[in-house]
């Protein structure tokens, strides 16, 4: 019986090379002592490749089912009911004593029926007739054995109805030599291997079509984070426009640095610590610039270079005090001092790093992120100027409609916030900050009076967040990220035009 | 920044016109505030109370206009200031003049300073409004004024406090002192009963919105006070105001007083008040002086509404903006800025600076509110012509360059955050902090901002404890900073350029890791060096591996990397310890190493 396909397949190929046809493949199959299941899988294969030609036969036919099955073995009910009746009769409490229930529940009504049986006053039973024939077990019988044909209509559907046979399609083929027939079948190829290459083989065998709709093997090799992809393309748009990098490894500064020379007064709420993450160790700075850090002093508390100042008493404690820069601001005030000490030439400076903000985090914000900066630095520079460089900044990340908003920032003014119009949400949105540094940060750094500083921020990952469809930023950045995200993404195309 | 609730009709009535939302919302943008919101009083209670909307929307509530205002602009906390900004840009009025009485015709209320109030909160300035008329709009507007300077300019009333008085409920001259808690006695606003000042502290600290203020003079022996000429308390600064003499509807005559440990913001606070709430006193504009006798004799009166004069150079405002206007229209465009702009004859504008404008410190604040009536957006486009050359930080490019030879080598990379805690900076990876290694922050809000990390191994650890479902073998690597402490630098710490690589799957995937190390050696071009059995020792001209004993890393299959005779990194197993608490399940092997060194090549 356990014939592999592949012997079924010979024997059935072989069969038609010398016979017209198989008329009947469960003929077929039992004679050749084949599953009939089995059978019907080759043949449907060797349809699916021309090999024969079949075509469907549907035969109606009777089982018995589980109840019929016992009928047919041990007889019906009704006989089993006579059987047990003793030519003297008995009572109804006796005989369903003797019997199961079912069959005492079932033939006793039967045979009643059948007028095999009387019942007498006082409930004893007593038989009709001297002999019956159990004519529904050898209907069984004859269905079981698949001749149904031999079995009155009547009796069928009489048994139907009693729940012992249920009808059953059954299903076969009848088949003759199909156009690509021949009495032995060499599978297609599936790959053009080094074997059928080499052999030559390639010309002559079949190759089995190629699945177009399914996905082909996934790559090898790593993946580059789709956060630094997109810095990546910042980078080369601030390099393509003539700006240098500024250096931005020093995660720790003084608030000197990041608040007091930007002219940020002590007491400004941005220097609370509901904002900045102060340091416990480095508590404090220890070597500051003197005479710079006086003059900055001196601006603060009374002014100076056509400032009248902050008006109130400058103190070194605050300034001393270290911190995780809130800005790269930071970085750009120290790299301009350096400018100012250094011969004074014109510079363009860039950044994209870290910084740390003291807030509460939410679905888009976290206590770090990367601010992206820009700024000149040239003598007699307009706020025309910086309007032109942030255009062309941002027509290079394909954003061509900008308009400028009047805002406050401590350290610069004209201080400008930068909204671009966002085509889906038919509005203009806030895409970044940008103003002139006040003269009260540049002037005590030493530069020349008629050096002005226009500069202008954004963070890294708002675009990114809407470059790549993400509404959460830990799923971006974090070790809370998915894998698959880093891993399926595609390449960011800012600044390609 | 500042946001200020307004209701939108009566804005609409003081602008003498009616906006649509988008018109208004542009004439904001064009001056430099922001329509934030527009909703109205019971959707901001449903908001505070988290209740759905809906069960009783009132098509007739008032709707309430939340703008957002410039930090530094105070004359804009409220809606008169609103108002008269808008109006006076829209050129509906000219600039407002404040005057003082005269003390010819009016005696000047007295404040009188006692020294022991150095010991706490040392000054006071002072004002008096006459024939005020209040309704609910306008006394409300006052209050939320008081509330919005408290939270801004005052940072949360340690710098200035301010407490506004029933002038005609007290007799002056006043006295500022200060005193031992347990002899101030008085009523407080909103309680019937007195309370000693002692008491008074405990009582308030069961009160949510008093308790916050309640350290600015808690630890001090003396509070400060303010007394009239009958012993009644005014305020006990900066916590309440007393009961006796509280504002009502009715109030006509207020007295203004605020107190303070910085001089320059209490002057701005009571000009503030002054300038804004004098549109309602009778004659407008007009504010009584009061004096206030300093400990040492002198006397000064306040408020100093005195219009500071600033000149200025039109073609210096002209080339900073990058325009050409002539001085005429230039004065005109700052005169609906509130700034009154007279045209000298040397090509110079006279600026006349209100007691309002404290925010006006240089001609570049000029220069702003110029460039902000002839329109940001009307400005032409220029771009700065001057010579610069694009150019990479070297160690930036370099790690870009590693990084992608590391991601070809088949391994993912990942973004973790510098901050962390101290438990997986230190403790999860087996390591204690020696006090000499890691940046610690003094103010964290959760354990999750403690440290500053000074290994990349963590991040990265964290990451495969949270990505269990990744399918095997999971190959991780991050190049990025870590801080250590380094008494070398101004600031006392460093940061450092390290690359962290992991293998994660059913084995450990020790020789990967191995691996991937030989190959950044041959990509940063140093070869491998084996060791000289003569000399007994290795060259210097590679980089060789010996055992290491690093806790994080499981004992005998770890290792140094050696290079030019120190040790730049480490690689092996992950401790099963450490695995353990990152939630890993599978081994895990690591390199972290420090970049620096194969900067210069």
């Amino acid at each position: 019986m356990a014939a592999t396909a592949m012997g079924i397949e010979e024997a059935l190929l072989l069969h038609l090379q010398s016979h017209a046809a198989i008329v009947d493949s469960g003929d077929w199959a039992a004679r050749s002592s084949f599953d009939h299941g089995a059978v019907m899988d080759v043949i449907k294969s060797l349809q699916g490749s021309g090999f024969v030609e079949a075509q469907s036969i549907k035969r109606n036919s009777w089982i018995l089912t589980a109840e019929g099955e016992l009928y047919a073995v041990r007889g019906s009910p009704e006989f089993q009911v006579f059987q047990a009746v003793p030519p003297e009769g008995i009572s109804r409490v006796e005989l369903e004593k003797k019997l199961e229930a079912s069959v005492f529940k079932i033939g006793t009504g039967k045979a009643m029926k059948n007028k095999w049986l009387e019942s007498l006053k006082g409930g004893t039973l007593l038989r009709k007739v001297q002999g019956v024939t159990d004519e529904v077990k050898l209907q069984l019988l004859e269905i079981r054995d698949g001749q149904h044909v031999e079995v009155p209509d009547n009796a069928i559907t009489d048994l139907k109805n009693r729940k012992l046979i249920e009808s059953r399609t059954w299903v076969g083929y009848s088949l003759k030599k199909g156009p690509k027939y021949a009495p032995k079948r060499v599978k297609p190829a599936t790959d053009l291997t080094r074997e059928i290459l080499q052999s030559g083989e390639w010309k002559e065998r079949e190759f089995k079509p190629y699945n177009y709709k399914a996905l082909g093997q996934p790559t090898e090799g790593g993946h580059l984070h789709p956060l630094l992809k997109v810095r990546t393309q910042f980078r080369s748009i601030f390099l393509e426009m003539g700006f240098e990098e500024m250096p931005t490894n020093n995660f720790v500064e003084s608030s000197f640095w990041n608040f007091d020379v930007l002219f940020q007064p002590q007491m400004h709420p941005a220097r609370d610590s509901h904002d900045t993450f102060f340091l416990k160790a480095p508590a404090r700075t220890h070597k500051l610039p003197e005479d710079y850090l006086e003059r900055v002093r001196r601006t603060h508390e009374e002014g100076g270079y056509g400032s009248i100042g902050y008006g109130y008493d400058w103190k070194r404690d605050e300034a001393e005090k270290n911190l995780l820069r809130t800005h790269t601001t930071a970085v750009s005030s120290r790299m301009l001092y350096k400018l100012a000490q250094d011969k004074f030439v014109p510079k363009r400076y860039f950044s994209i790093d870290r910084v740390f903000r003291n807030e509460a985090v939410d679905r888009t914000h976290l206590a770090e992120f990367h601010q992206i900066e820009g700024l000149v630095c040239d003598r007699g520079l307009t706020l025309g100027d910086l309007i032109g460089v942030l255009n062309d900044f941002f027509s290079r990340l394909g954003i061509k409609k900008l308009r400028f908003k009047p805002a406050y920032n401590p350290y610069t003014e004209p201080s400008m916030e930068i909204f671009s119009y966002h085509e889906t949400l038919k509005k203009w949105v806030e895409v970044g900050n940008s103003g002139m540094f006040r003269p009260e940060m540049l002037q005590p750094m030493g530069l020349p009076a008629d050096v002005s500083v226009i500069a202008w921020g954004l963070s890294l990952e708002r675009p990114t967040m809407i470059l790549y469809g993400i509404d959460n930023i830990r799923d971006l950045f974090g070790h809370k990220v998915d894998l698959k995200l880093i891993k399926s993404n595609p390449i960011c195309r800012l600044g390609i035009h | 920044m500042p946001t200020v609730s307004v209701g939108r009709d009566r804005l609409f009535a003081a602008l003498e016109q009616t906006y649509s939302e988008a018109e208004f919302d542009e004439l904001c943008f064009e001056f430099g505030i922001e329509l934030d919101d527009v909703t109205t009083e019971k959707a901001i209670v449903r908001k505070e109370k988290h209740l759905d909307h809906e069960e009783d929307e009132d098509e007739d509530e008032e709707i309430i206009y939340k703008i957002d205002v410039p930090a530094n602009r105070y004359d804009l906390l409220c809606l008169e200031g609103i108002a008269r900004a808008l109006r006076i840009f829209g050129q509906k009025q000219s600039v407002p003049t404040f005057s003082c009485k005269s003390s010819l015709t009016h005696s000047y209320q007295r404040m009188v300073v006692k020294p022991e109030t150095a010991l706490i909160r040392p000054f006071v300035v002072c004002a008096v409004l006459r024939g005020v008329t209040f309704n609910e709009s306008r006394y409300n507007s006052f209050i939320d004024l008081q509330d919005k300077l408290h939270q801004n300019l005052c940072r949360k009333r340690t710098l200035v406090a301010i407490g506004t008085h029933d002038l005609d409920t007290l007799q002056g001259p006043f006295t500022y002192e200060a005193l031992p808690p347990a002899d101030i006695n008085f009523v407080p606003l909103k309680q019937r009963k007195e309370f000693n000042a002692a008491e008074l502290m405990e009582f308030y600290k069961s009160d949510m919105k008093l308790k916050k203020f309640l350290n600015i003079i808690e630890s001090s022996l003396v509070y400060p006070v303010l007394y009239d000429s009958k012993r009644r308390v005014l305020s006990l600064p900066p916590i309440i105001n007393g009961a006796h003499s509280a504002i009502t509807l009715k109030t006509r005559n207020i007295f203004i007083e605020c107190t303070a440990t910085d001089l320059t913001k209490a002057k701005i606070v009571l000009n503030t008040m002054v300038t804004m709430f004098s549109q309602y006193s009778t004659p407008q504009f007009e504010v009584e002086p009061v004096e206030v006798v300093s400990p040492d004799g002198r006397s000064n009166l306040y408020p100093d509404l005195s219009v500071r004069s600033l000149e200025v150079d039109v073609s210096s405002i002209n080339g900073l903006i990058g325009v050409s206007l002539q001085a005429q229209e230039m004065a005109e465009l700052l005169n609906r800025m509130q700034l009154s702009a007279t045209v000298k004859s040397d090509a110079k504008l006279k600026v006349l600076v209100p007691p309002t404008r404290s925010d006006i410190l240089h001609a570049c604040d000029v220069a702003e509110d110029v460039a902000i009536a002839y329109g940001y957006n009307n400005i032409v486009r220029t771009v700065p012509t001057s010579y610069t050359q694009g150019k990479q930080q070297p160690l930036n490019h370099f790690s870009d360059l590693v990084r992608s030879e590391i991601a070809m080598a088949g391994f993912t990379e990942v973004v973790t955050w510098i901050l962390g805690s101290h438990h997986e900076n230190f403790a999860m990876v087996n390591r204690e902090d020696n006090g000499k290694t890691a940046v610690i922050v003094g103010n964290p809000r959760t354990s999750e901002f403690e440290v500053v990390r000074s290994s990349l191994l963590p991040g990265i650890l964290k990451t495969v404890g949270h990505n269990k479902d990744s399918p095997r073998p999971i190959k991780l690597f991050e190049v990025s900073d870590i801080v250590r402490l380094d008494t070398e630098k101004d600031v006392g710490a460093a940061n450092h350029r390290h690359l962290a690589a992991l293998y994660c799957n059913l084995n450990s995937g020790f020789e990967v890791i191995h691996g991937l190390v030989d190959r950044l050696m041959e990509i940063v071009g140093v070869p491998v060096v084996e060791f000289d059995e003569n000399t007994q020792s290795y060259s210097d001209n590679g980089y060789y591996i010996t055992p290491s004993q690093e806790p994080e890393f499981f004992t005998g299959r770890q290792a140094n990397i050696m290079f030019k005779g120190s040790c730049i990194g480490n690689f092996g197993i992950v401790h099963p310890e450490v695995m353990q608490r990152f939630d890993i399940t599978d081994p895990c092997s690591a390199v972290e190493m420090i970049l620096e060194p194969f900067l210069s090549g």
